[in-house]
């Protein structure tokens, strides 16, 4: 009788490990995945910029230093490894740094009104914009879900499967200050006057 | 923030799920009831035929129409989402061609990323009256429809904001329920107009089966239940748009507040939504592309029925959507929520003693 109860436990308990250590693996994975959209859309703001700097480069002779300062951002940006230690610091301040000197590109821009008349001015910063948002949004998911998944394996009582299940703590991205964060808001042409 | 939209939502998608098998279900028995209800008062009527005349013994009609309603269910659910779209007469945006377009598709594919959803197939209703809705049977094959007017006058923040709204629908599968619903309700609506037609024109068929009635009436109680029986089909058969109308309407309402905080979970900007909303309301004419059939699925009501103003019993009972200003002052709450804690936060970067003048 008493035979039957334990074993009866015994495969409650083991259900419960199966399903607990089934659901952390289940959030490790979908943050491992928010993490490669994250990528997918920084690979689409670095093939974009060689686009925009060839718009603009004819009539913008005055303003080398601008233009070369977002190309060498961008190889910098390009370089960085997304493996490894401290890969979110690393990717972080070169994408920063692209996003300054962007920033500072599409405000020189402003100043040119014969070059924002041209057509296609106007498509690339809708196309640089949608992928700032991108890039934000992707973030915003990666921290929604490493929270939950971060939440999870230092929980009671699924932290004692999260060694089993081999879970870490995964890194969050940090919005610096709040300057960077109204960074991505370069959207000139739809809204404000410069 | 939005707790409720976090937590509930494989709950939703659980309810959504069954809720959509008890229509499809219900639909079903509801024709089976009519068929079979035929049956049984045929089969009374024609009990004491003389020998050699005709005798209604096996229920083909109760057969013949729950195969139907089967039928139309199975059709519904598979092509609802093509037949709502082409109800509306919307046109997939494939390869943009306009500034206004290409900027509709880059938000649609920002918020699918902020959703987590595979990007959704595009759609413009050709209406001047903002509005928008979506439509599809799960989050893989789901389709999102604006009115040319929500583009054309909505900043790029509200413009995201109400796909966001939409996207939510998707995301926690309204969407399924929603338009086998409009499905359903179109196919009932087009029957009800049939059968009005042929009552009219049929009424002969009903006296001739009160005259059998009357035949058999040795036994008087038997007659009069078979009559009273008649009555209660036939106002089944008359019942049925109303229902199905009424299920739409209650199927709608909640959902939009959840979605709206969906909305603001994925743009994290509750207070775009509330200003789309109120230009949305501003332009309250009616949207003439979406007709009765899909208005629960649109974000705001197509129809511009005054109803929608406001809370309470009646407006409960019929309008498919909750009061704008009800909507918009949810937002506005949670935008307020948002920007407390932007500012504490930028007091304890700042080093300030937080908390000083923001109490919580």
């Amino acid at each position: 009788m008493s035979g039957i109860l334990l074993l009866a436990v015994l495969a409650i308990v083991v259900f419960w490990v199966i399903g607990a250590y089934n659901g952390l693996i289940a959030l490790k994975n979908q943050t491992v995945n928010a993490f490669k959209q994250i990528d997918v859309q920084l690979k689409r703001r670095h093939d974009l910029i060689p686009n925009l700097v060839n718009a603009v480069k004819g009539a913008m002779e005055f303003e080398r230093e601008t233009l070369e300062a977002v190309i060498q951002a961008r190889n910098q940006a390009i370089r960085v490894e997304h493996t490894g230690p401290e890969v979110m610091k690393r990717i972080g301040k070169a994408e920063d740094a692209l996003s300054g000197a962007l920033t500072r590109l599409l405000a020189v821009v402003e100043q040119y009104p014969q070059l924002k008349a041209t057509g296609n001015i106007g498509q690339l910063q809708e196309e640089l914009a949608s992928t700032e948002n991108r890039i934000a949004f992707a973030r915003q998911m990666y921290n929604d879900t490493a929270t939950q998944y971060n939440t999870k394996q230092q929980q009671f009582p699924t932290f004692l499967v999260a060694g089993l299940a081999r879970a870490a703590v995964a890194d969050l991205w940090e919005l610096e200050d709040q300057a960077a964060r109204a960074v991505p808001q370069i959207d000139l042409s739809m809204k404000r006057k410069a | 923030m939005s707790d409720g939209a976090t937590l509930n939502l494989f709950e939703q998608q659980a309810l959504n799920r069954r809720r959509t098998t008890w229509l499809v279900l219900g639909f079903v028995l509801f024709f089976a009831w009519l068929g079979f209800g035929g049956d049984w008062i045929f089969w009374q009527l024609t009990l004491n035929a003389e020998p050699g005349a005709y005798r209604h013994a096996f229920p083909w009609l109760g057969a013949l129409l729950t195969a139907l309603g089967a039928g139309i269910a199975a059709y519904a659910y598979r092509t609802g989402p093509e037949k709502v779209l082409w109800s509306t007469g919307a046109w997939e945006v494939l390869t943009p061609d306009t500034d206004a377009a290409r900027r509709l598709v880059n938000v649609v594919e920002e918020m699918a990323i902020a959703a987590a959803v595979p990007r959704p197939r595009i759609w413009l209703v050709p209406d001047a009256d903002p509005n928008a809705f979506a439509t599809g049977v799960d989050p893989s094959r789901a389709h999102v429809a604006v009115t040319q007017g929500l583009i054309e006058q909505c900043t790029r923040d509200e413009l995201q904001a109400v796909v966001a709204h939409e996207l939510g629908h998707v995301k926690n599968l309204d969407v399924r329920l929603m338009t086998t619903l409009a499905a359903l309700v179109g196919a009932v609506a087009l029957m009800s107009d049939g059968l009005g037609r042929l009552l009219r024109g049929g009424r002969v068929v009903g006296g001739s089966g009160g005259g059998g009635g009357g035949r058999g009436g040795k036994k008087g109680a038997p007659a009069q239940l078979l009559l009273m029986l008649f009555v209660v089909w036939i106002i089944s058969w008359m019942l049925a748009p109303i229902i199905t109308q009424l299920l739409a309407i209650g199927v709608s309402r909640k959902r939009e507040y959840l979605a709206d905080a969906m909305s603001a979970q994925f743009t994290r900007n509750p207070l775009a939504l509330a200003s789309a909303l109120r230009k949305l309301e501003g332009a309250h004419g009616a949207t003439t592309a979406i007709k009765r059939g899909a208005a629960h699925l649109c974000i705001v009501d197509p129809l511009g029925r005054r109803l929608d103003q406001r809370e309470g019993f009646v407006a409960d009972l019929f309008a498919t959507h909750p009061p704008i200003a009800m909507r918009i002052a949810r937002l506005k709450g949670m935008g307020y929520a948002q920007l407390k804690h932007e500012q504490r936060d930028r007091e304890a970067a700042a080093g300030a003693p937080a908390g000083a003048s923001t109490p919580t």
